[in-house]
């Protein structure tokens, strides 16, 4: 068998494609850009949590925060490792990143404005981004799927430690609850819209779905991150704003309302509420940091220089 | 005004060095997600967390020495910076990445001692605590030493940036090695240490680590002072302000 062949009946018996085997360079690109906004996401959602580090309400509030915060470092790691197996190296990805040509999940364009966002987004964006990746344990690259099963388990115990922050607060006062209702009004439409466009408008799916890249569709995605939150929001007390939301027992699912795709496209375009804030943050950062690296590969030539 | 952390100079003597790490431990969360490269950030939150994991320990034990209903939190998220007993290098400001690391290293360079002469202590839970605190310090004193190195000897803007570093804050190292009545009461009982004998191994970690990065000891002679007694530099109150902010908006809820 040749390269092709040898592909296309990997992908069929559901084996592993593995970074020294040949692939279709359609193949390549649409995993280099899945992997790299996904390790994208991974960074640059350090931020909206960063910014209730210092103000968590207990010292072991904070300390979970931190090592939340710390796993989204290591899995961006994991990623851009991942990616660089594709033959693209970190720093090309990171360049494609500042000057926007390539995005990152759009969930963190939105601002974390009291306590309970932090256990809104630990709750329902790392619950929709579990029902995300555990679809992508199965992936059909190997060094992706591998990264996705380590990755899941981390994020199984951020969903919960967002889930106790929600039920501390809808076991608190009337403000506590309140504070809990508020931030679910404000993520549950966001976290919905994380699963992507409607099947039929995914301009990637298709193919993706025949490469077994994606192994579940966004709307099968998005009915499954449903179906597991609406009862854990009744059992906090908590109201999901969506008045067309019921079960329907003919399907065995929840039914829900449409979300607002024009907001969905302007936040995927750049005009989210943080969109410029979170990219000028991650470019200072970066730019501050210039001197830094810069000294670090002169001190470490200096050494193999004095070595030689 | 009372500034007396407590009652019991054994408590007293634990919160200080609580302070001292969780101030710390608080300036360095707040550099999470803006250091120069993905791995810095994965060991600046390591370095929070281990700070912040150390004065939590130390806070309860505090809370059962004074056995007066307060807890861990009531000490970090309740009291003012007047009770607030850390040195005040802790609280100095994220100014760049130079000062942070120098921070951590005249900080670390201080600790390993520290925690390994507390670690023989005759009170057996702070002994505890110190040697678990030890084996973390060296590991902090690694990484600290290594970018003093890479930032002294690396370029010309580094070398200007970390000689700045640590000459600003050479000042606030003087405060490590103060001895008080307390310390030399809990130091007489086996207890604590005095802070004294811990000047000369930070001195030969230091300077060997200055020289060797080919930057200078700094002249300054004047060492500031207060720390121990709630007297800090006008930072620690923002830092304080920002960090108590929930539990002193909405006082004695569950979180």
């Amino acid at each position: 068998m040749d390269g092709p062949e040898r592909f296309e009946a990997a992908i069929a018996a559901d084996e592993k494609i593995e970074p020294g085997d040949w692939m279709p360079e359609g193949y390549r690109q649409t995993l280099i850009r899945q992997i790299a906004q996904h390790a994208h996401s991974e960074v640059i959602g350090m931020q909206p949590e960063g910014n209730w580090i210092t103000r968590a309400p207990t010292l072991k509030r904070k300390a979970i925060l931190i090592a939340k915060v710390q796993d989204e470092a290591g899995h961006g790691l994991y990623l851009y490792s991942a990616a660089e197996t594709l033959g693209v190296s970190r720093d090309e990805l990171v360049r494609l990143l500042h000057e926007g040509k390539q995005k990152y999940s759009s969930i963190f364009n939105y601002p974390t404005l009291t306590w309970a966002d932090i256990g809104a987004i630990g709750w329902l964006v790392d619950g929709a981004a579990i029902t995300n990746q555990v679809a992508l344990t199965r992936t059909s690259y190997g060094p992706y799927a591998r990264a996705m099963v380590r990755i899941c388990k981390e994020e199984s115990f951020h969903q919960r430690q967002g889930y106790e922050i929600m039920l501390a607060l809808c076991r608190g006062t009337p403000e506590q609850k309140a504070m809990a209702q508020d931030a679910l009004d404000r993520y549950w439409w966001p976290a919905l819209m994380m699963f992507g466009p409607h099947d039929s408008e995914s301009v990637h799916s298709e193919q993706s779905m025949k490469w077994k890249i994606k192994r579940v569709s966004n709307d099968e995605l998005r009915q499954q991150f449903v179906d597991a939150t609406v009862p854990q929001a009744e059992y906090l007390g908590l109201t999901i704003p969506d008045p067309d939301l019921k079960w329907n027992p003919e399907r065995g699912h929840y039914d829900f309302g449409e979300i607002d795709w024009d907001e969905f496209w302007r936040v995927v375009k750049g005009d989210g509420p943080m969109n410029r804030e979170r990219m000028a943050h991650k470019l200072a950062a970066w730019e501050n940091g210039a001197w830094v690296r810069e000294a670090a590969v002169a001190y470490a030539n200096k050494r193999a220089a004095r070595s030689a | 005004m009372d500034t007396l952390t407590t009652t019991k100079p054994l408590a007293t003597y634990v919160v200080r060095h609580a302070d001292d790490n969780l101030v710390l431990g608080q300036r360095l969360s707040e550099y999470i997600s803006w250091a120069p490269e993905l791995e810095e950030d994965l060991a600046i939150a390591n370095l929070a967390l281990d700070h912040i994991g150390v004065a939590h320990h130390l806070y309860d034990y505090a809370a059962e020495v004074e056995d007066d209903g307060r807890d861990a939190d009531g000490f970090a998220f309740l009291r003012d910076e007047r009770q607030f007993t850390n040195v005040q290098l802790v609280e100095r400001p994220n100014t760049d990445f130079a000062h942070i690391m120098a921070r951590q290293f005249f900080v670390d360079a201080y600790q390993v001692p520290l925690w390994d002469a507390l670690a023989r202590s005759a009170d057996e839970r702070l002994a505890g605590i110190a040697a678990k605190a030890a084996k973390e310090a060296r590991y902090h004193l690694r990484h600290s030493r290594m970018w003093v190195l890479r930032l002294g000897d690396g370029t010309e803007e580094s070398h200007r940036r970390m000689q700045a570093a640590i000459d600003e804050l050479w000042r606030f190292t003087g405060e490590l090695f103060e001895a008080d009545d307390l310390t030399d009461e809990l130091a007489a009982a086996g207890i604590g240490v005095d802070p004294a004998t811990l000047e000369a191994p930070w001195r030969r970690t230091v300077l060997a680590t200055l020289a060797e990065a080919t930057l200078d000891e700094p002249h300054e002679t004047v060492m500031r002072t207060g720390g121990r007694r709630g007297l800090h530099t006008e930072a620690l109150g923002h830092l304080l302000a920002e960090m108590q902010f929930l539990q002193r908006a909405y006082p004695g809820l569950e979180w």
